[in-house]
């Protein structure tokens, strides 16, 4: 049974349709990563889940409980429904100091003094500020406030927390470090996520379940990692999930074959059996998929190498086409660095095939 | 034999802070710049790159030591000679940009050689032929304020070659870009360099942005120089742990050697099957890189796959390596689930003596700085 | 494990209907008291200048343009005002460029000596000035024509060029305090990359540091401008003896000398709109020749701005600033207190010649203690409520952002244009009985004008103390549980409470030493200590003046004091 639902869910700023028709549930106990390109719609979704905006249509539910339908005329103010949130910003109070900040949640429900205090020094054990109990937020890192807004949304809910952006504003090594505990923490407390981001190493890094949106604020694709990164639905999933490259394959003679614009070229992969009637296909290859083999037909010259460190980073030209190529250190050792100028051989691993975009069948 | 355009002999330069003491920024730093490469000047804050190329610009003095521009003397210690910034005669772009807001696109472009009182026409044609050169045609009456990030750069750019100086100095030319801009100005950058022939020293904490820009590189810690080298030597032939790790990812294994077999500390069972280097102590860090370890083969230490998470262009694996954990990058067509069995065999790797820490907390205090 | 849902049946009776909600309850009272506050004053001058018995007529506007005395009036006024932007611009760049740039010693002496004229009313400058320099009685020209046998006074306070001098030595820190911050944090490769590019020192200050800074330059210059255009105090002082007016002192002159007739008024509010216009054209034009705002040019990183060596010239510069200065700001100070000690005035400022009995006489007086209470009571008033009042118009037009905002906006910035005197003058026909309330001689006209004058001011700080609140501190409260109100008051409010002290200071300082619109509303019990002052000088008790005068100074830098240490204690926590 879904532990929070969203149905037909339809929002609009104005004459901007952001959310239309849009339904997800969340199982308990799960870490759901909802990722999209920026002004897709996702922070609208978590808004309407808070209670800070109000959809136009459909419901949401939380457990048993109805927070919204517009249908039967629901919708609980905000300060009612009780779901944790980090902000990306954290928004930590300044002028309370973390012990007061955490308890706040508490004190709105009149819960005893010392059941607080209890409750605040179990919270901050388990996001290890323990002696930062006084502090006032000026005198902690980001790192550190924002384990303050965990410990707080953890306060107004152990069941549902969402985190909207939370690790955007770290540096480099400390957003490594914060997903590691986020994870850890979801496994000590049980607690169920819903960890908004446009970030999509982040979500593959935590998610238990990726959801995946499109600019348009539809859901795409909803998976595992190993289902978005092996298996991508479309051509915008496998886009979205780093760079690529999109061929064209052309249907000649009842056989497919690889068109470079001024030319076309052996296709020596196996097209799947649904998509053999197209005239066209779209394959996607990513960059470290493409390697350098000098007896294969398709042919390109090399416009520019540089170097990268971990990898050779090689902008090709076949045909009209412009593939960008990545070497790893293990492959340029034995088969030798490329030199810009030089005519090379291609070979493409583990390609994906899609329906062919409109436009490019014309 | 190409021309050296740029020198330093010995320079050294102090600071006396007043909240730690006195500090020595740059400690004897020698090389020499050839007309034409792109050198940069790479390492964390603290380092003295940023102080170096005040010096070679003239806007700081040495303590000790010559620069040479061209093989003229520019700042001697010696000598006391001190050749200000205006007369230096160089290019130069800031980290900010430094695009004057009161001016247009010409104007900002044409004041070099306004100073010089080169005549009307001949302003007229070089701003033109420098706003050519770094895309800016038709911008010539729009303000800076009007204008992108890229599109400043662009403009501090062209005033710095305007006056076809021999060297051009960047201070952290492309950290205030987005990403995708950055690409795109790094490929400029050559395309100008290689056009008009001028030098390029460059400073930067960004190892990526050095190594794919740099002919050659100067890797410093603390103000004093590690090492000096292409980017290919640096990145797989670094000449201690400091260059390994901050150049790309490392993983660094400690290891015993016995009987001329390498083991993994932990597991003095298994041997790793990597030939040990010549002079081994019996305890060493065997440094190598997450993507130059092979995992599809059948050869090298057996073990197992404990954690797999995919990033967005590469799968990552946490290998357990007797008591400590290798991490391993692969294509994600490398395919392996969490529990699968596995050989792992390390590509010709670095060694290192085991280090002291003291290094950490020099380190730690220039970070204040 | 806590759970703030109750059951669903509980809940379902909460429907999203809207019902009256904080906000629209602060909209409206927004609205309300602004346009009572503001626009009803503003209103009846308009009103009583184009209308007379329900009919529009031009014939009172035309009768007072063509005098002979309202256009020297004006003409003075330009002619002050543009002397006083001027030179006023000129030293407050000069100092800006000396301590902002340059390794002059002293810089601390001389930025502390910097925020005495801030605290000084100018007219007791005024005051002080023309017990020295005096036409026919000041002390300085009576040893002059003795010690050098001259024929007549060598200087003369009492007249342009003395009003000039004594409001430009009140005025230039405005533009002193824009130049110097934006010298200082200006981003210093700014000038280097002009150095790199070949110019040396002088051109760089040349080409790109002085155009840089022309904008903080016309900001303080308009500033100037502005305040000398609406200033009643010095003119009043200086100009009264010699026939010299300028327009916000004719007014208080065909006011006073009318006394206080429906009439005078009328006349007085003709002249309000021609001293409005004066300032509107001012404004207009400044904004047409010289950009205002700014450039962005501040720093990121805290690099150190270029300091030029002033080598053999830091000296000589260092004793001329010092000394300009000490004139400026220690002179009249201390002739106040000497003048305040002195048995009468005339005679030579020896010890011998001094005695405590003015102090007493100004204690005992009832007058003055009245007086000083009277503006201890409408300062923390207009305080207080103004405080309260700017800090809910800055809410409403900054979150709750309802149509019509805008307009709120415009009304409450509205006063900070107009001169004292106008508002005064309107606020006269206001309250004075023809709208159906009548506060005159009361304090409480006194204290409507003061918030009206004062309004912009906590709104400005409010406003930008609300912008540090980002909303979702406010909306992280609503989710842990807190209604809208309780997020008010255990958020927002708590935040910009420190912002709200400083505003409280930032009225209450002025308004104790104001003069300029209390002189037109004071009746017999309600004068202030400001208007106590003026009229002792205006019966010729010089001493008693000056003890006054000096009693609040003194009462001006304690409270300065106070207000700093506290903001002190406040930064270190």
């Amino acid at each position: 049974m879904a532990y929070v639902r969203f149905e037909n869910i339809s929002f609009a700023y104005g004459d901007n349709q952001v959310l239309k028709n849009f339904s997800l549930s969340l199982e308990k106990n799960e870490i759901m990563c909802l990722v999209g390109p920026s002004g897709c719609g996702k922070t609208t979704l978590v808004r309407c889940l808070l209670g800070l905006n109000r959809p136009s249509e459909g419901e949401i539910w939380v457990g048993d409980t109805c927070m919204f339908s517009s249908k039967r005329r629901i919708n609980v103010p905000a300060e009612r429904r009780g779901i944790g949130i980090v902000f990306q910003d954290y928004a930590v109070w300044p002028h309370l100091t973390v012990k007061e900040n955490i308890a706040y949640p508490m004190r709105k429900r009149k819960v005893p003094k010392q059941e607080i205090d209890r409750r605040v020094e179990d919270v901050l054990r388990l996001v290890r500020m323990s002696e930062y109990i006084n502090h006032l937020p000026s005198q902690l890192s980001g790192g550190q406030q924002q384990r303050v807004a965990i410990a707080r949304a953890l306060m107004t809910s152990d069941d549902l927390i969402v985190m909207d952006e939370p690790i955007t504003n770290l540096d480099a090594k400390l957003r490594e470090q914060m997903l590691y505990e986020i994870r850890e923490l979801q496994r000590n407390v049980g607690t169920t996520v819903f960890y908004i981001t446009h970030d999509q190493r982040a979500a593959l890094q935590l998610g238990d379940r990726i959801a995946i949106m499109d600019p348009k604020g539809d859901l795409i694709q909803l998976g595992s990692d190993e289902d978005i990164i092996l298996r991508p639905k479309t051509r915008f999933v496998f886009e979205f999930i780093g760079v690529t490259n999109f061929l064209n394959l052309k249907r000649v003679d009842g056989q497919h074959k690889l068109d470079l614009g001024s030319t076309l070229a052996p296709w020596p992969g196996e097209v799947p059996q649904e998509l053999r009637g197209g005239a066209v296909i779209d394959v996607g290859i990513r960059p470290n998929d493409i390697v350098f083999d000098r007896s294969s037909p398709v042919r390109g010259t090399v416009e520019r190498a540089v170097f990268l460190g971990s990898e050779y980073e090689y902008f090709v030209r076949a045909g009209e086409k412009t593939l960008r190529i990545q070497q790893g250190s293990l492959d340029a050792g034995q088969s030798g660095i490329v030199r810009e100028g030089s005519e090379v051989g291609l070979k493409f691993l583990n390609p994906y095939y899609y329906p062919a975009a409109r436009e490019e069948a014309v | 034999m190409a021309e050296v355009q740029v020198e330093l002999r010995h320079v050294t330069k102090k600071f006396t802070t007043k909240t730690l003491g006195d500090i020595v920024a740059v400690d004897d730093f020698n090389f020499q710049v050839y007309e034409g490469e792109c050198f940069s000047i790479l390492g964390p804050s603290g380092c003295g790159k940023t102080t170096c190329l005040r010096m070679i610009a003239g806007f700081e003095d040495l303590s000790e030591g010559e620069i040479l521009l061209s093989g003229r003397p520019v700042s001697s210690s010696r000598a006391n000679l001190y050749v200000p910034p205006e007369e230096r005669d160089l290019g130069m772009v800031f980290q900010a940009f430094a695009v004057w807001p009161h001016m247009n696109v010409f104007e900002n472009v044409a004041f070099p050689l306004r100073i010089r009182k080169v005549n009307k026409a001949e302003v007229e044609r070089r701003v033109k032929q420098a706003l050519q050169h770094t895309s800016l045609t038709g911008l010539e009456n729009v303000y800076p304020s009007d204008l992108s990030g890229g599109q400043q750069q662009r403009i501090a750019l062209a005033r710095a070659i305007v006056t076809n100086p021999k060297v051009m100095l960047l201070d952290e030319p492309l950290s205030n870009l987005d990403p995708h801009l950055r690409e795109t100005m790094r490929f400029e950058l050559k395309e100008l360099q290689r056009k008009l022939g001028f030098t390029i020293i460059f400073v930067t904490h960004d190892q990526s942005e050095a190594m794919a820009l740099s002919d050659r590189m100067l890797v410093a810690d603390m103000g004093r120089i590690m090492q000096i080298d292409t980017p290919e030597n640096l990145y797989n032939r670094p000449i201690n742990r400091f260059v390994h790790s901050f150049l790309g990812e490392s993983t660094f294994l400690r290891v015993v050697i016995r009987d001329g077999q390498v083991y993994a500390a932990g597991d003095l069972e298994h041997p790793l099957g990597v030939t040990p280097p010549p002079n081994a102590a019996p305890e060493m860090i065997l440094a190598t890189r997450p993507n130059a370890i092979d995992i599809t083969g059948s050869t090298g230490y057996q073990t197992r796959i404990e954690t797999r998470i995919f990033l967005t262009d590469r799968t990552e694996y946490l290998i357990p390596v007797g008591d400590q954990k290798v991490k391993v990058q692969t294509p994600h067509r490398i395919a392996f689930s969490e529990g699968n069995s596995c050989w792992i065999r390390f590509v010709d790797p670095m060694w290192y003596p085991v280090e002291d820490t003291d290094e950490e907390k020099e380190r730690a205090r220039r970070q204040l700085i | 494990m806590i759970n703030l849902r109750g059951k669903t049946k509980d809940l379902a009776a909460v429907d999203g209907r809207r019902r009256i909600g904080l906000d629209a309850v602060m909209t409206a009272l927004s609205f309300v008291l602004l346009l009572v506050i503001v626009v009803t004053p503003i209103s009846m001058i308009i009103y009583h200048a184009f209308f007379y018995q329900g009919q529009f007529s031009l014939d009172l506007l035309i009768d007072q343009f063509t005098r002979e005395t309202t256009l020297s009036a004006m003409w003075n006024t330009i002619k002050i005002a543009l002397l006083v932007t001027v030179f006023g611009t000129i030293v407050g760049v000069f100092y800006a460029w000396l301590l902002g740039r340059s390794n002059i010693p002293g810089k601390s002496l001389m930025r502390f000596l910097f925020t005495i004229p801030y605290m000084f009313p100018p007219f007791l400058g005024a005051m002080a000035w023309d017990l020295l320099l005096n036409g026919r009685s000041g002390y300085l020209n009576r040893w002059a024509i003795k010690t050098f046998g001259l024929s007549s006074a060598p200087f003369n306070i009492n007249s342009i060029w003395g009003i000039v001098f004594v409001e430009l030595s009140y005025y230039f820190p405005f533009v002193f305090m824009q130049v110097v911050s934006a010298l200082e944090r200006m981003d210093p490769t700014l000038e280097e990359s002009a150095r790199i590019a070949g110019a040396r020192q002088g051109t760089v200050i040349r080409k790109i540091t002085l155009p840089l800074v022309t904008p903080a330059i016309s900001s303080g210059a308009l500033l100037i401008l502005i305040s000398s255009l609406a200033h009643f105090g010095v003119p009043a002082i200086l100009g009264f003896s010699q026939g010299i007016f300028t327009l916000p002192t004719r007014i208080y002159a065909v006011i006073a000398r009318s006394g206080g007739s429906f009439d005078g008024i009328r006349q007085g509010a003709a002249l309000s709109i021609l001293l409005v216009a004066v300032v509107a054209i001012a404004l207009w034009i400044q904004q047409r020749v010289i950009r205002s705002g700014g450039y962005d040019i501040i720093k990121g990183k805290s690099m150190r701005p270029t300091v030029i060596n002033l080598r053999g010239a830091r000296i000589p510069l260092f004793i001329l600033a010092l000394s300009t200065l000490v004139v400026i700001v220690l002179v009249p100070l201390v002739m106040i207190f000497l003048v305040a000690l002195v048995k009468a005035y005339g005679l030579p400022l020896i010890p011998a010649n001094f005695t405590l009995a003015n102090y007493e006489r100004i204690f005992t007086a009832s007058g003055t203690i009245e007086s000083i209470k009277n503006s201890m009571i409408l300062s923390v008033s207009a305080g207080f409520i103004t405080m309260i009042l700017g800090t809910l118009v800055a809410y409403v037009v900054q979150k709750i952002r309802p149509k019509g905002s805008t307009l709120l906006e415009v009304m409450s910035v509205l006063p900070y244009s107009i001169p004292g005197t106008v508002l005064a003058i309107g606020v006269i026909l206001a309250w004075s009985g023809s709208l159906g309330i009548n506060l005159y001689n009361t304090l409480w006209i006194i204290l409507v004008a003061y918030i009206a004058r004062y309004l912009s001011f906590s709104m400005k700080t409010s406003s930008a103390a609300l912008l540090q609140v980002h909303p979702s501190l406010e909306e992280a409260a609503r989710t842990c549980g807190a209604s809208h109100t309780e997020s008010l008051k255990d958020i927002t409010l708590p935040l910009i409470r420190p912002a709200m002290v400083s505003g409280f200071f930032l009225i209450f300082l002025p308004a104790m030493r104001e003069v300029t619109t209390s002189v037109l509303l004071y009746g017999p019990y309600t004068r202030t200590l400001g208007v106590q002052i003026y009229s002792l000088r205006d019966a010729g008790m010089m001493p008693q003046a000056s003890a006054l005068g000096s009693v609040a100074i003194v009462l001006i830098v304690v409270v300065n004091t106070i207000v700093n240490a506290l903001n002190q204690r406040r930064k270190g926590v």
